[in-house]
Parts: C-alpha cells; structure tokens; sequence
C-alpha cells in the first residue's frame, strides 16, 4: 500500500504479525498514515482492530513474531509504553480502567509531566496545569465535577469515553489511536468525541479511529477508511467505503475471507 | 507478575544506621532482680516498683498468645537486654548538652532536636533505646499547664498523676505483652491537657531503637481533661541487624467528658530483609477510654516490622462517645501485620467507625482482625467499618477476621469488605499516558490508602504517603 505520495508516512507498519497465546492475530498487516490524516480502520468483530491498537501502544498481551512499526521512522516496537507515549501515541482505551482514590486531574497532570519531562521541558505547577485542564474541559464540554473525582471511578461508559477524549485533548499527542471510542455513546457524546479529534487536526498530528460502525464517520470525516478482516487490511479506499459497508454489512468480508479472496496484498479503491 | 513489580517490591530501608554512644546496660535476661534494678536505675516511687512487681509475677503464669495469623520461632525472653540507655555525661539542663551523637543520630532520621530547626507547631520527645533523650517547646507547652515530656520525668515531677491512670485503660494483667511491659518498661512519653485547652501544637514521640539485643518497652500515657484536645504523632525506626528485636508497648490514652485525643502513627521499624532475616518485633497494646461526649481517634500508617501484632481499640464507656480507627498496613517481602481494632461500646448513642486498608506486596502477610462489641446497655449504638485489601503480585496474602458481638438490639452495625488486586491494566493504562511503572504503582496504591491518609496531620500524611511509595520501590530518586 503506498502512501499517497506524499512523503514520509508519520506512521508506517509493514506486514505485521502478532498473535496471542497460539492464535495469531494479525497475519502481515500493512498501513501507512501521513501527518495530518485522520484514518478509520473498520472491520467485523474479531478481525484484529483492537489487537491492533494494542500492538501499537506497547500493550504486552499480544507479541509480535515479523513485521515492522515505525512512528516519525523510529523503530515502534523495542520501545516500552511510556517511551511511546513520549514519542507521541496516546490510546484511547476501548474499557477505560478505574483507579480509586487517584483523583481525575492529579492523574493526568502527573502523565503530562512526566512526558513533559521525558521530552526535556519544564512541568506545568497544578495552577498553570488547572488552566490548561478547565481550557479543555470546557473544549469536550465536560462537567468540571468529573475533573475533581477520582480517575473514571463510577463513570458511566459514556462519561469514561469523555474523559478519554478530555485526557486526550490535554496530551495534545502527534498519534491518537483511538480504539472503539464510539461504542455505546449516544449522539451528543459523538459531537463531542468529533470535537476533540478535530481540535487535534493539524498538518503534523494524525489520528487512526477504530470502530465496528460507520456511525462515527458522520461527525469525524476520515481521510482513508480501511476494513480489516482476518488479522490485515483488505480493502481501503475513501469515506465512501463506509457507506459502502453499512450498506452491505461485514458478513460478505468475512465470506470473501474464508474463500481466501485477500491472500495476495490488498486491493485498494479509488 | 512482571519483573518490574518484583524489582519495585524489593525494599530498601533508609534508617538502618548504628550510633556509636556509650550505653549504660543491664546484664540478659529477665528476673524479680532485673525489675528491682530497673526501677532503682530510674529512682522510682514505691507504688511503681509495686506495678511492676505484681505484673512480673503475673507475666510469670501467663502464656504467650499464639492466635494471631502470624508465624515466629519461639523468643527466648532471657536473651533479651531489658534495659539500656545512652549515658549522660551529666545532667541535662538544656538542649544544648545532648550528646552531639543523640543530635546527630535523629538528624539523620528527620527530627532535629534544636526547637529553632523544628516546624513550629510540632514538639518532640525523642526516646533512643530505653529513654528519652530529649523534649523540645516544654516551657511553652507549661505556659498553657500541658505537661509533655518523658514518662520518667512525670514519675518524678507528677506522682499523683501517673499513679492514677497508670493500668486504668490497659491493665498490667491484660495480656502478656502489656504484662511484659509493665514489668520492664523504661521510658516513654506523657502527656496530660488540663480543662478545656486546645494544644496549640502537635505532641510528637519519635522511638529509636539503636542497641543490639535490646528490646524496647516503651510507655505511653496521655490524659486530655475535660474538654481539652490533643493530636499526638508517633514516629519509628530502628537499625538493620540481622537478628530479630522485640518491641512492645503499651499506649494508654484516657479521654474525659467532652475531650478529643487523635492519636496519628507512622510506624517504620526494621523490617528485616527480603528473605526475612531481622526486623522488629511489634507486639504493641494500645487502648483509649473515652468518657461522656469524648472522641478517639487512631490512625496508623503501619510500613515497618518483621511482624506487627497491634489493635489501637477503644472503650466507648460514656454516653455519645466516638471512636475511630484509620489504618493502612503495609507488607513486603517476608513481612507479616496482624492489625485491627477493637470497639467496645458501652455507653448510649457511641458511634465507631473502621477504615482499614491492608496493602500486600512480594510474599507479605496482611491480616485485619477486628472485634466490635455493642454492650446491654449501649442503646442506639452504631458502627461502620469498612476493610480493604489490596494485593501486589501473586504471592502475598490478605485475610480478613471481623467479629461482631451485639447484645443490643437497638444498634446498627455495618461491614463491607473489599478484596483487589493491581491489574495488568491499571499499569498498562498509566504507562500509556506516560507514568512509569513504579510511579504507577506508588499512584495506585496512595490512591487507595487515601481515605486514611487523609486523617493524618499535613506533615505526616506527606512523609506517609512518601513512606508508601518507598517501602514499595527499589530506589527513590
């Protein structure tokens, strides 16, 4: 899959492997996002997306066995997580976790400084930190009560999908993974999901959206739609090719699959 | 478990250091002579001697309690050192003739002994072995008619004080700790706030444990009278030997109609080394009485010891008392905690409440044990008491023993209890954001010990929650 010509990808993997346990996940996945492109992958249940962002992030419950990642041309995958996150990758988690007693801002000012830190600037003192942190609040429209509580203790799924959205908007990261971030909100949680991601759009940022439903794609407009099936990327092409899939659904990807139609590279749509 | 766990787990204790003073100290072992020696040694009052007496020939016939959830060879309690203390070179008039060694010694662990280095609201009796070394902002506390100092100064310059609530809230025959105690004890702090004075500053004992073979048997009195208030810390460390050293105290604290006593704890004796070997005995009796209308308030921060075998409780004897007990135990390695309360109510409308948070770590036992105890006449009594455990790794353990005894009918007597674990997630998603994994932990388990932290007096809670976070990481930068 080549890149649009557009010069160096900001992120570029190639024939990805991982798997878990015994099974394998992915089974040569390739995917090149430039700077300043927002890219969906899609695909029915079990194709890999999760596993995926995971891989991405540095989550250590797949291992991968070939293939390269590279973000900004730096080698991906010896690094740990938290060397990631400095690099730039933030993911939003499809089940944010809860940690009792940590409060909501005091976790993300403690994340920021330290990736302050890590990248040699100076950390931001809880005042400065607070103005940045209501700035964004405001941006995600998120009830300031939620900043002060502990960190997505006795969130509802939706507000927990918000505070990653929120969390995100403070990082201000080069790469957004954001994995299933659509998954149970209801409309207005969309238009505030579709907010922060565009606020992060800019020519050196670029976001890769995972999500079962084209739903999204409504509020966020993505520059290149991908469809995974079986562990890669079979079919890419524009936003059309979510229309395309709500229309027809999955069940004919995972047909085609089974007959082995995407045992050669990928075919790539207009 | 991932390797960076095990790697934060390995503790490194910080004030493992040896003075090097002179001692004065008696010959091993324990007899009707020893304690005869010890209480000519401090130039007791007959009725001490006679305490201690009576509590040695109780001790004699009683055994040593074998039901904690904690495990121990047998201590051979004749090749224990019963008494020893830096000697003076002289009389001490003034802080300024301390041993420069002394003053040197609890410099190092944090506790300057000249009262212009100190915060300003924190006064200290700093007690090294078997006695106290030094009292700092005495004068201003007499101004207000607070007496605090060490418990052999109250034996000589208040008698009458000593001699009326010594043993009335724990007993020489209590148990055979307390009764060991009160056979041997050397020295310790007492305090006492007359009639509706607020104690314009935090009363604080630091123990240091430094000789070898030695155990420390130290003594706690604090009388608040009616209507006055206190908040007491207590702070301890002792060096890194690698044979096991017995520490047992008794605190008594008595709370007169209307009074408030909070009782603030940061234990971090030795805890012996990552296969066990050493560490400190903590077998400690701690128990309030509260009268009409008082409060007590324990909270403890309990990091250090090989094992801690403790149960601050409190007798709720006046009608409308309160009590309550805030603990976070911690333990690492081989350590072992045997920690909890117990809440007798006997007057009308007590109320008590329980937060226990036991955090466990690399092959550390942790166990709440707890007993609350609503009396006949107890109407309308009320307890909550909620135990928390947190488990590191897949070797430790947390276990839980509540015992409830209700002969009221009309109480309301709540439980919960919570048993977690810190998930491969909750690290992954700290790291993903950036925080590295020994922070994330450090994060994690302050965050659970939150709701007892927050008890503490400012300055404790900061050194606490750094205690937590040290007790659990290799290195702290």
């Amino acid at each position: 899959m080549s890149a649009k010509g557009k010069g160096t990808p900001m992120l570029e993997v190639r024939g990805l492997h991982a798997r878990i346990g015994d099974r394998e996940i992915l089974k040569g996945l390739s995917l090149a996002v430039n700077p300043g492109e927002v890219h969906a992958i899609m695909g029915p249940n079990g194709s890999g997306k999760s596993t995926l962002a995971g891989v991405l992030a540095g989550r250590d419950h797949a291992e991968v066995t070939a293939g390269t990642a590279t973000l900004d041309g730096r080698d991906l995958l010896p690094m740990t997580p938290e060397e990631r996150a400095v690099a730039g990758i933030f993911l939003g988690f499809q089940y944010p976790v809860e940690i009792p007693g940590v409060g909501n801002l005091y976790f993300l000012r403690t994340a920021l400084n330290a990736l302050r830190k890590a990248r040699g600037e100076e950390p931001l003192d809880a005042v400065d930190f607070l103005e940045v942190a209501k700035e964004k609040a405001r941006l995600v429209e998120l009830d300031p009560a939620f900043m002060n509580r502990a960190l997505n203790e006795g969130f509802s799924g939706g507000e927990k999908k918000r505070n990653e959205v929120f969390q995100m908007a403070v990082l201000e990261p080069r790469l957004a993974i954001l994995d299933e971030i659509d998954s149970g909100l209801d409309i207005d949680a969309l238009r505030v999901v579709s907010k922060g991601v565009e606020f992060l759009r800019s020519p050196t940022r670029s976001t890769i959206l995972v999500t079962h439903y084209q739903r999204l794609l409504e509020y966020v407009v993505p520059d290149r739609v991908h469809v995974m099936a079986a562990g890669r990327i079979v079919l890419s092409g524009g936003r059309e090719l979510a229309l395309e899939l709500e229309k027809k659904g999955y069940a004919w990807i995972d047909e085609e699959a089974k007959r082995g139609a995407w045992a050669e590279p990928a075919r790539v749509s207009p | 478990m991932s390797d960076a766990i095990r790697e934060l787990t390995e503790q490194k204790y910080r004030y493992g250091f040896v003075t090097d003073v002179a001692e004065d100290r008696i010959r091993k072992g324990l007899d009707e002579d020893v304690v005869r020696l010890i209480s000519q040694k401090k130039g007791e009052p007959q009725f001490l001697l006679d305490f201690r007496l009576k509590a040695y020939r109780h001790w004699l016939t009683m055994a040593e309690p074998s039901w904690a959830h904690v495990h121990y060879k047998p201590i051979d309690y004749q090749q224990i050192v019963y008494y020893s203390a830096p000697k003076p070179r002289k009389k001490l008039a003034s802080m300024d003739e301390v041993d420069p060694e002394l003053k040197r010694a609890f410099e190092k662990l944090g506790i300057p002994l000249e009262e212009q280095s100190r915060l300003a609201n924190v006064a200290v009796d700093a007690v090294f072995d078997s006695v106290s070394v030094a009292t700092t902002f005495k004068k201003k506390l007499a101004d207000l008619g607070i007496i605090f100092g060490s418990f052999s100064d109250a034996v000589k310059e208040h008698p009458a004080l000593v001699e009326k609530h010594l043993g009335s809230v724990v007993p020489y025959a209590d148990n055979y700790f307390a009764a060991l105690n009160s056979a041997v004890f050397s020295d310790g702090s007492f305090a006492y706030i007359p009639k509706g004075v607020r104690s314009p500053m935090e009363l604080s004992t630091y123990f240091r444990i430094n000789a070898a073979d030695t155990g420390q048997f130290e003594r706690t009195l604090i009388v608040a009278d009616e209507g006055s208030y206190v908040s007491y810390l207590e702070g301890c460390t002792a060096p890194v030997r690698d044979e096991n050293q017995l520490h047992a105290a008794v605190v008594e604290l008595v709370a007169l109609e209307g009074a408030e006593i909070k009782y603030s704890t940061v234990q971090n004796w030795y805890p012996g080394d990552a296969e066990g070997k050493g560490g400190i005995y903590n077998f400690v009796t701690k128990r309030a009485k509260a009268m009409r209308k008082a409060k007590v308030s324990w909270t403890q921060v309990e990091t250090g010891s090989a094992i801690t075998w403790k149960y601050p409780s409190c007798i709720l004897q006046g009608d409308d008392s309160v009590g309550e007990f805030y603990s976070v135990a911690l333990t690492n390695n081989r350590q072992q905690a045997d920690t909890g309360t117990k809440m007798i109510h006997i007057g009308k409308n007590t109320r008590s409440t329980i937060i226990s948070k036991g955090i466990s770590a690399g092959r550390g036992q942790n166990a709440y044990r707890g007993l609350v105890k609503i009396q006949k006449g107890a109407e309308n009594a009320r307890n909550f008491s909620q135990c928390d455990s947190l488990l590191i790794g897949d070797r430790c353990g947390a276990h839980t023993f509540p015992y409830i005894e209700v002969r009221n009918p009309t109480a309301k007597v709540e439980h919960e209890a919570t048993t977690s674990k810190i998930s491969d997630e909750q690290l992954f998603y700290c790291r993903q954001r950036g925080i590295s994994e020994e922070d994330a932990v450090s994060m994690i388990v302050n965050g659970f010990a939150r709701q007892v932290l927050k008890e503490l007096p400012m300055e404790f809670a900061v050194e606490a929650q750094k205690l937590l976070g040290m007790s659990l990481e290799g290195s702290v930068g």
